[in-house]
């Protein structure tokens, strides 16, 4: 099997800024809440969403010619529904304290629209090695928004970055009154709109018509 | 997708083999990694003890630290000890959830309904004398129950420190019950008065004396729940009967 390195290029970058899962498709947001107080959460969260849709992807694409089309979608979710299990397990032997910060969010990268979404959309229709890089690109698209967020949540929340003191905030003596609402749920609702709307602004062709 | 794969055989053999796959991947996956997660689960809660008790430096191995700690049962209604046939199997969250194991909480101030008749408290000892008494305690906060210990001197009022080691209240808000500088107030601290009542209370305002330490700021329903894990756990119904028997000389309940 030829790869077109065209194509390569274009299904690993084309989520990043054309295609973005969060920011064009809006897709995944719930995760984006809530793993994004922290940066370390967010980073995370982001390999672990890739590992998922990557391998989902290849799984889903190897077996497509097999697969029922009365049960795709069960198929697709137990194969998800097992690879974040193995995530999870991994993670609570490798990682231990950040699985535990993270609790229930690696779970429910299972209902994580973007995986699946990536598994009907692509990996159903195209071949194993395509449909790998297609989920990590995803992946990307995803990271990219998280750990932007997470940046700045966890920078004006709380100071510091990666657990690393930026602005030394009052309540450990320094003279940065940290921005309470950057560590609540809305504000990464609000983060994301900007994000939006600023790729909006630079990318034109994403903005809707107007209904 | 051709029409052979909508067969009722063919959607019965995709589904069956599908299902025999995975689950022998995330069997072999949970099987092949429990060792490690056990291992660290365990580790966490030593530490998390010890920095309960101060003990824990930079530089600290933790379980060298933890080998001069002695655990020991208690059965709470009496306060005293006792022995168990199989004290590594001892679970006390799950014991709560048993009936047989457990008791309804009747005045139930840290809102978690039932408690395991016996607890696992730790001490510091030197020779036979207790340094150090740490107490699990737990209790609701405003999203999330809080698991943690408190360590107490050996004249059962004056606070060591306060660790919590798992809760899920909001990050920056509720979550800076985990912030050391906060934890760092309660050293000192008494958490009973001369009669042996839980005395200690969290303040909006600059602590006055040492029955006063700063609640969190933003948090007042986490700050809340702390107050009444602490008052209930220091009850007669919680460890009051245990601390009230506890020989501090000879390390004996």
């Amino acid at each position: 099997m030829a790869i077109d390195t065209k194509e390569l290029k274009d299904v690993i970058l084309k989520p990043v800024w054309d295609n973005n899962p969060i920011a064009l498709q809006v897709l995944g947001v719930c995760s984006a809440l809530a793993v994004t107080t922290k940066l370390e959460t967010a980073l995370v969260m982001c390999m672990a969403l890739t590992v998922v849709t990557a391998f989902s992807n290849l799984l889903i694409s190897l077996i497509r010619t097999q697969i029922p089309s009365s049960i795709r979608i069960i198929v697709q979710m137990t194969i998800i529904a097992s690879l974040v299990i193995v995530v999870d397990q991994v993670l609570k032997a490798y990682a231990f304290q950040t699985a535990k910060q993270m609790s229930v969010f690696v779970g429910l990268i299972i209902t994580n629209c973007i995986v699946m979404g990536r598994a009907e959309a692509y990996a159903m229709k195209n071949g194993p090695v395509m449909s790998f890089f297609d989920g990590i690109g995803n992946g990307l698209g995803y990271s990219v928004i998280l750990i932007s967020v997470a940046v700045i949540r966890e920078l004006f929340g709380s100071g510091s970055i990666l657990g690393y003191t930026i602005l030394n905030p009052v309540k450990n003596g320094g003279w940065y009154e940290a921005n309470g609402l950057m560590l609540m749920p809305p504000s990464a609702f609000f983060i994301i709109g900007f994000l939006i709307w600023a790729i909006r602004s630079w990318k034109p062709e994403q903005v809707e018509d107007a209904d | 997708m051709s029409a052979k794969n909508e067969s009722f055989a063919k959607t019965l053999l995709v589904a069956v083999t599908l299902c025999l796959v995975c689950s022998v991947i995330v069997s072999s996956a949970a099987v092949v990694l429990k060792e490690k997660q056990i291992i660290n689960a365990s580790l966490d809660k030593k530490k998390n003890v010890l920095v309960a008790a101060n003990l824990l430096k930079a530089d600290t191995d933790i379980e060298t630290a933890f080998a001069n700690i002695e655990q020991k049962f208690v059965d709470l209604d009496t306060g005293k000890f006792i022995e168990l046939d199989n004290p590594q199997s001892f679970d006390q969250r799950r014991a709560a959830k048993t009936s047989e194991l457990s008791v309804e909480i009747e005045n139930d101030l840290a809102k978690i309904g039932r408690r395991s008749k016996i607890a696992k408290v730790y001490l510091v000892k030197d020779q036979q004398k207790v340094d150090t008494i740490i107490l699990p305690i737990h209790g609701k906060g405003l999203f999330s129950t809080l698991y943690g210990f408190i360590a107490l001197e050996a004249d059962k009022q004056t606070v060591v420190g306060l660790k919590f080691y798992e809760q899920g209240e909001t990050a920056g808000l509720g979550g800076e019950v985990e912030n050391p500088l906060w934890l760092a107030l309660w050293n000192g601290k008494k958490l009973m008065n001369s009669d042996g009542e839980p005395a200690l209370t969290l303040v909006k305002t600059i602590p006055k004396n040492e029955f006063e330490v700063d609640g969190l700021s933003g948090a007042t329903m986490t700050t809340r729940g702390i107050q009444n894990m602490l008052d209930y756990w220091l009850s007669e119904d919680g460890f009051g009967r245990f601390l009230s028997r506890l020989d501090v000389k000879n390390g004996e309940a």
